[in-house]
């Protein structure tokens, strides 16, 4: 029967999660240097557009269809373009428990956007917007719905699969399916497509940290519904997972800004900002299990070992630009291992043994492992056909203004001509044209 | 007739314009400007990056004065200026052999 609390829950955190891939365009554009920015916001924008059409298409009924494919995928056919999941033959809203299946649609397209757009991060200022978006279709066809499956869809790593055996895997939110799967992408994509020109050599620093900061805090008021979203529930659990989500990114603040203070010698914003990613990473699959205590400890380590992971990238000379891999790989991994200590029922710290640990490593290994290979071929296919990179001219010059024909801010001189075609001598003229 | 020109720290603006003001400044010409002295710019950090920055922001202030007027202003600009910090910019002086107020055409130390 139709929980009318429950659904309009579920709808708000659908809202939120939405949320969250905007917040994203402006936590990684303020990243970039301004000659890139709208190029940076429009991966997410694109990636919205391109999985918001997929994911009703087939994208759902990949996921969650009944007929699973050996455990990995669902029948994409099955359910395509929705078909069958919004009213049964009387007519009335087709249900799952108390919530009405569109309603979970709703919420599960918004978790397939964010985390496509998550691995664009690796890719600043650099790649064909158009490889870009038929990169995400495919990646999310290939990798994110059937990782869903896997996961939440009754598949191989979920709690019908054969690790289940040892204990039932922890995924609440998303560590193996949202951030493992686009660290692991992110890292694929920065090796095939390679390095900006000047990488490690020029500088390419932030542009706008208001920015990155303001994206944060939309991203941590997303992620309530990411993550108390996730407990399907208007209840305790759902308050939980709140808490749990808002204790471990204030934790992990606190380690990031430590690292930094010891290493470097000062607290920056940007590493606030990013220790606030870092912690709402690693307590996606964990929120549901660990204690509020048990959150502090996974964001303060989530936090130190984020910061101490982004510089990875300059030791082994890969350009993933935005440090998807040592935030999103490096936190989820974290997060989804960590459970396997902390949950406060099977975890290793409150007596449940190593079988919960045992099972949290393997489903971690078999998310890499697919992500990885599923997305090398994409990568590599892409590469052989459409091309990744623009003209080194164009990466110098901006790829704002190469690729989209428009630069974000007007600096000294460059806005004062007319249309193309009408000198701006006179403006009453131009004004005339314009009415005209 | 000279021209006075300092860059100084942007954040030292105010204090100069007071400063010129209350020596019998009545005009002068503000702008942004950018560059590095013996310091050289300097460092910044993000996550863990370093990233020297050459270039710092500056303000450059022009004030055209009177021949007499001149130790009287620039001593009011350095002054203002001076925060005692690397950084704190130069002021000099150059000579100008004409000027002219364009609503008037008037020449001179009367177009001043």
């Amino acid at each position: 029967m139709l929980d009318t609390g429950v659904t309009s829950w579920m709808l708000t955190s659908a809202s939120l999660v939405l949320l969250m891939t905007p917040g994203l365009a402006l936590f990684y554009g303020g990243m970039t240097r301004s000659k890139s920015v709208l190029n940076m916001m429009m991966m997410s924008f694109g990636a919205m557009g391109v999985i918001g059409v997929v994911y009703v298409l087939w994208g759902w009924s990949m996921s969650y269809g009944s007929q699973s494919i050996g455990g990995v995928f669902a029948n994409p056919f099955e359910q395509f373009g929705l078909n069958g999941t919004i009213l049964d033959d009387a007519g009335e809203y087709v249900l799952d428990g108390n919530l009405p299946v569109i309603v979970d649609v709703g919420f599960q397209v918004t978790f397939a956007m964010i985390t496509t757009a998550l691995i664009s991060g690796a890719l600043a200022e650099r790649v064909k917007f158009g490889t870009w978006l038929v990169f995400s279709g495919v990646w999310a066809t290939l990798a994110y719905f059937p990782m869903a499956h896997m996961v939440w869809g009754g598949g191989l790593l979920g709690g019908d699969g054969p690790f289940a055996s040892i204990a039932a895997p922890i995924d609440f939110a998303g560590g193996t399916v949202v951030h493992i799967n686009a660290g692991v992408a992110a890292l694929v994509l920065a090796l095939v497509v390679g390095k900006r020109r000047g990488f490690g050599r020029e500088p390419g620093r932030p542009h706008n940290l208001p920015f990155v900061m303001l994206g944060a805090a939309l991203l941590w008021f997303g992620w309530f519904g990411f993550n108390a979203g996730s407990a399907y529930g208007a209840d305790g659990i759902a308050g939980l997972a709140w808490v749990n989500t808002t204790t471990a990114a204030a934790a992990a603040i606190l380690g990031w800004l430590v690292v930094e203070k010891l290493r470097d010698g000062h607290a920056t914003s940007l590493g606030a900002a990013s220790g606030i990613v870092a912690g709402l990473v690693a307590i996606t699959p964990a929120a549901g299990s660990v204690s509020p205590v048990g959150a502090i400890i996974l964001g303060i380590v989530a936090g130190a070992l984020c910061a101490l992971a982004v510089s990875l990238k300059f030791r082994f000379g890969y350009d993933d630009s935005l440090d998807v891999v040592g935030v999103h790989l490096v936190g989820g991994l974290v997060g989804t291992v960590l459970i396997g200590f902390l949950a406060t029922d099977t975890g290793l710290f409150y007596g449940g043994g190593v079988d919960q640990l045992i099972v949290q490593v393997l489903i971690a290994v078999a998310a890499v492992v697919f992500s990885a290979v599923v997305t090398l071929v994409i990568a590599l296919v892409l590469k052989a056909t459409m091309g990744w990179r623009v003209t080194d001219a164009a990466e110098t010059s901006g790829i704002d203004a190469a690729v989209h024909a428009e630069t974000a801010y007007e600096t000294l001189g460059t806005g004062r001509g007319g249309f193309a075609g009408i000198p701006a001598v006179n403006q009453d003229s131009v004004a005339t044209e314009v009415k005209a | 007739m000279k021209l006075v020109t300092g860059v100084i720290q942007p954040h030292r603006l105010d204090e100069v314009k007071q400063a010129l003001g209350a020596v019998g400044v009545r005009g002068m010409t503000v702008s942004e400007a950018s560059g590095y002295g013996r310091q050289h710019g300097h460092t910044e950090v993000y996550r863990g990056a370093e990233y020297t920055v050459d270039l710092v922001p500056k303000v450059r202030v022009e004030v055209l004065v009177d021949d007499e007027d001149v130790s009287l202003i620039s001593g009011a600009l350095v002054k203002a200026a001076q925060t005692g910090r690397i950084g704190d910019g130069k002021v000099w002086t150059v000579p100008v052999e004409d000027v002219v107020r364009v609503r008037t055409g008037e020449r001179g130390t009367s177009a001043l």
